[in-house]
């Protein structure tokens, strides 16, 4: 077990964390605002990876690919929104899952109907493809080191959009206490809108951003959403803070845990045991984690409420 | 249009009994399996709306229960088919091909799962016991799959169905006959349990929780109880469900399972009785129909489950009977 290995694996789980922050910010606001619990929100994922490799593929700019995700994550997020989520605000969480998970299945069935079953493929652009090398002599892949960056970036733009900006202020507000500042005279179903199109195009970016290190096909949002599930209730529901600690946790859990653990096995038991236990119990690694975390804190790291 | 509830659930039990022996009659084998497959998927959906319905706790994983009834079977047969002894680490024992002990052990297995889980999950409440009844789900899916001693991605197939004494289960009718007579059985438990003291605190527990702490039940040991037979239940259909396909997968554990059993109980009506059944009767319906006409008839059940959820309320027995049911 050499230190380039330990490296490697703990900027892997940075990258995954960072971009399951992009996805769990989005949920976690959603929520946190309009008390939205959103299972739509992996298809949008899916929106913004589609998009990204339809226009990456008649263009071939990756550019112009993330920008074609943002704005059709924002507008299939501005869709549903005023057709669909609008009238499930005030609705109890189990009409939530049902219709937001009836946007599932209409939303993966489209999806294949126009782009078919096979996988499409995005590619990472040029001028960040290959390995570049750290201090250290560690070589790590460039393309994976731009998402960890524009992971932070994005991060740190929430944070400064949130406590530095009018919207910010409506959005804190909103969390707070829906009724006054709609008294306020601030127009509370476009602020909605506003929020919701946010965190759409957050899930559209992250989509398209690791579809060009996976395969681009139908159903790839779901465990992705589940995985931001699990960092929304570590690090509490409707906290940005929260979901970025919580990202970072579960990213690093998860890529750690399935490359140390069977080693650490195999220092008590025999090898093939060793691996197969290893990796059946990394695999449950941050089910477990967020076990513990929710018998320490029921409401999760930085949640104020259930 | 108002009918009696009463009227309406006689009338869904004989239709469901009718239906498969009219198919004996003209031949028709696959009907039959059809509507073993509602009797088990409404069994399944009787177990989560025990909770939900009564308690009004959304398990958004119940597939979890499912998927152990599932993987009960396939193990234990698996084992008799294969002539190997399954170690249980204190002792071993050969598998069974006994459709009696094979559901006695998936009971006690969803049970004892239910049991240990409920400690935690029973703690939080609102979106978090959605999520985390979700995340215990997807621990056993990817359990199952990187366990290879089962087949992990693959499953297992179970080459002949498992035996009931006096029966012949790879008759379809027969096997029909089995799930049909455990479903009775577990709704009248169900309608007994609805009107007893348990399923009275229950209901309360779920409309407000601190008036039944106040009259000194405690609503953790309430809903601790009712959460481990709604795991017993739902396991024991797993293991039905196995049987039928005589095939076991991962899939049983999935999170769109989980998502069906909630859907069957909101089309039938939700804390209803017979709400599951009716659920389960459509739902199996419009996948055989729906599903040979287009491949994509997923579209249109997200459409009619999103007309549910804005436009009927209390599913279709509230629809019927002018009675929105319960609110969770």
């Amino acid at each position: 077990m050499s230190t380039i290995l330990i490296v490697e694996q703990v900027l892997n789980g940075l990258q995954l964390g960072v971009m399951l922050f992009l996805m769990a910010a989005g949920l976690t606001l959603i929520f946190g605002v309009m008390g939205l619990i959103n299972l739509a929100h992996g298809s949008l994922y899916m929106v913004g990876a589609f998009a990204a490799a339809a226009v990456a593929g008649a263009t071939g700019s990756f550019l112009l690919a993330l920008m074609a995700a943002l704005g059709a994550a924002a507008l299939a997020g501005v869709l549903i929104e005023m057709v669909v989520i609008r009238r499930l605000y005030k609705a109890a969480h189990l009409d939530q899952v049902l219709a937001t998970f009836a946007l599932i299945l209409i939303f993966s069935e489209g999806t294949r109907w126009v782009f078919g079953s096979f996988p499409l493929f995005l590619d990472v652009p040029d001028a960040l493809s290959g390995p570049v090398t750290l201090p250290g002599g560690i070589e790590y892949p460039l393309y994976r080191l731009t998402l960890i960056a524009i992971g932070l970036a994005v991060a740190v733009g929430l944070w400064a959009l949130v406590e530095r900006t009018r919207l910010g202020v409506q959005i804190r507000a909103g969390e707070n206490d829906r009724e006054m500042i709609a008294a306020l005279g601030i127009d509370i179903s476009k602020l909605y809108t506003l929020v919701f199109a946010l965190g759409a195009a957050l899930a559209g970016l992250a989509g398209a951003l690791v579809g060009a290190i996976q395969s681009v096909q139908v159903g790839m949002g779901e465990p992705v959403l589940i995985l931001a599930f699990v960092v929304i209730v570590i690090g509490g529901i409707g906290s940005i803070r929260g979901a970025f600690i919580g990202a970072i946790l579960v990213g690093l859990t998860d890529t750690l845990g399935g490359v140390f653990l069977p080693e650490l096995f195999k220092l008590f038991m025999e090898t093939g045991a060793a691996q197969q236990a290893g990796s059946a119990i990394a695999s449950m690694g941050i089910y477990i984690l967020m076990g513990l975390v929710l018998v320490w804190r029921p409401t999760g790291l930085f949640g104020a409420r259930g | 249009m108002r009918l009696n509830e009463t009227y309406i659930n006689a009338a869904v039990l004989i239709g469901l009994l009718v239906v498969p022996l009219w198919a004996v009659m003209v031949d028709e084998p696959f009907t039959i399996t059809l509507a073993t497959k509602a009797v088990i998927l409404a069994l399944a959906a009787v177990g989560l709306n025990l909770i939900l319905g009564i308690g009004g706790m959304v398990s958004f994983g119940h597939a979890l229960f499912f998927g152990l009834g599932g993987y009960a079977m396939g193990i234990l047969a698996y084992h008799a088919q294969t002539f190997t002894m399954l170690d249980l680490g204190l002792f071993s024992t050969g598998g069974t091909k006994m459709m009696p002990i094979i559901w006695l052990v998936a009971i006690a297995v969803s049970a004892v799962i239910a049991f240990l889980m409920g400690q935690l999950v029973l703690r939080t409440g609102g979106v978090y016991f959605i999520m985390i009844t979700l995340a215990f789900a997807q621990m056993f899916y990817y359990f199952s799959i990187s366990w290879s001693q089962y087949g992990g991605e693959d499953g297992l197939s179970i080459y002949v169905r498992n035996e009931f004494p006096g029966l012949n289960t790879l008759d379809p009718i027969q096997f029909f006959g089995i799930c049909f007579a455990i479903l009775c059985v577990v709704l009248l438990l169900f309608s007994r349990l609805q009107t007893s003291p348990f399923g009275l605190a229950l209901n309360a527990t779920r409309q407000t929780a601190k008036r039944v702490e106040t009259v000194g039940l405690n609503p953790m040991h309430l809903k601790l109880v009712a959460f481990v037979l709604s795991g017993a239940i739902t396991g024991l259909a797993g293991a039905m469900f196995a049987d039928l396909n005589r095939f076991v997968s991962p899939t049983m554990f999935s999170w769109h399972l989980s998502g069906e059993l909630i859907i069957l109980i909101i089309i039938g009506g939700v804390g209803r009785l017979m709400g599951p059944v009716i659920g389960a009767c459509i739902f199996v319906v419009l996948e055989h129909f729906l599903g040979g006409l287009t491949t994509y008839w997923h579209i249109f059940l997200g459409l009619i489950m999103l007309a549910i959820v804005f436009f009927a309320r209390g599913g279709v027995i509230g629809l019927l009977t002018g009675k929105e049911g319960a609110h969770v």
